[in-house]
């Protein structure tokens, strides 16, 4: 089993992503510099957080024109793991790898703080070991994470179970106050329909060990290299 | 041959940049103003050899594939000979 991360210029959660997967996931891992294409040796791509290309135009905009993205998309149509995770959300997004779109929060603040996760659906190969019952605590830090699609976009992420984690309170409640930025129903991370590829905005690399306030992230990082395992 | 390419908001997408503005131009005094929304402008200069069709054609496929994001925005080409 081995994981890559894709390094753009801008990304800043490249190192934290590396960090969780030698230490916590205990596999190895590449950083893979934008500019590569080969991802023939890898099982699992992470798209890290950050702000690619200094988030010029829109966030997430240019990176889409990266040489590895041509890649990445191959990848996952290949049935390779690819796994965005904020700035990485964004551009899986502009890349059209995942449908909607990430626009300026709702109260135009940039959000840095934990909030709480409700995992909606567990059946997928990022989520198949969060226990049942859990609300997840995990750090989000952006200023475009409202999360926004057309209602016949939105109507087929519910249908197909695309929509994978929602902002909810500690009780697990989906509610207006538990929403930091004003993305639709909540909408904090969702899934393609193959379910290989998974965007979200919160960052379960900055909540795996007790010494950061949370260790919750490791539930999705373990499920993903169990399902890795399984098709092995 | 310059090429303007104005990009908006979908009219159905929430713009709180244009709120903030809205409020702020209403502090200033600017009382009669109903709704502000924010977009971007971007001017594309093409080399003299260029007709005004291709220029259009360029900028058009610029502004889908680029400049806007199809999903929250929309763009319009004008054409400055």
């Amino acid at each position: 089993m081995k994981f890559g991360v894709i390094v753009f210029p801008g990304s800043n959660c490249d190192h934290d992503a590396y960090h969780v997967i030698s230490k916590h996931v205990g596999q190895p891992v590449d950083f893979i510099w934008h500019r590569d294409t080969d991802l023939s040796s890898y099982d699992a791509v992470i798209v890290p957080g950050g702000f690619s290309y200094g988030d010029y135009l829109r966030s997430g905009a240019l990176a889409r024109f990266s040489p590895v993205m041509k890649s990445l998309k191959e990848f996952a149509a290949s049935g390779g793991f690819v796994f965005g995770i904020c700035n990485g959300f964004q551009i899986l997004c502009e890349a059209g790898l995942l449908p909607g779109a990430l626009i300026r929060n709702k109260g135009l603040h940039f959000i840095c703080k934990h909030v709480s996760l409700k995992v909606d659906n567990f059946e997928t190969p990022f989520t198949n070991l969060v226990p049942k019952s859990k609300v997840l605590s995990i750090p989000i830090a952006h200023a475009d994470g409202n999360y926004t699609c057309d209602d016949e976009t939105f109507r087929r992420l519910e249908q197909n179970g695309q929509i994978v984690f929602r902002y909810c309170d500690v009780d697990g409640n989906v509610t207006d106050e538990a929403n930091p930025n004003g993305a639709r129903s909540n909408i904090a991370g969702i899934c393609n329909e193959a379910r290989n590829v998974l965007g979200m905005m919160p960052h379960p690399e900055r909540a795996c060990e007790d010494l950061l306030g949370s260790s919750d992230g490791r539930d999705i990082f373990s499920s993903l290299a169990k399902s890795i395992e399984s098709i092995k | 041959m310059k090429a303007k390419v104005f990009v908006t908001l979908k009219p159905s997408v929430l713009d709180p940049q244009g709120k903030a503005i809205h409020q702020s131009v209403g502090t200033l005094g600017f009382q009669s103003v109903s709704d502000v929304r924010q977009g971007k402008y971007f001017e594309i200069n093409f080399d003299s050899s260029v007709s005004e069709t291709e220029a259009r054609a360029a900028a058009e496929k610029m502004a889908k594939d680029v400049l806007a994001n199809p999903v929250v925005e929309d763009f319009r080409v004008e054409i400055e000979s």
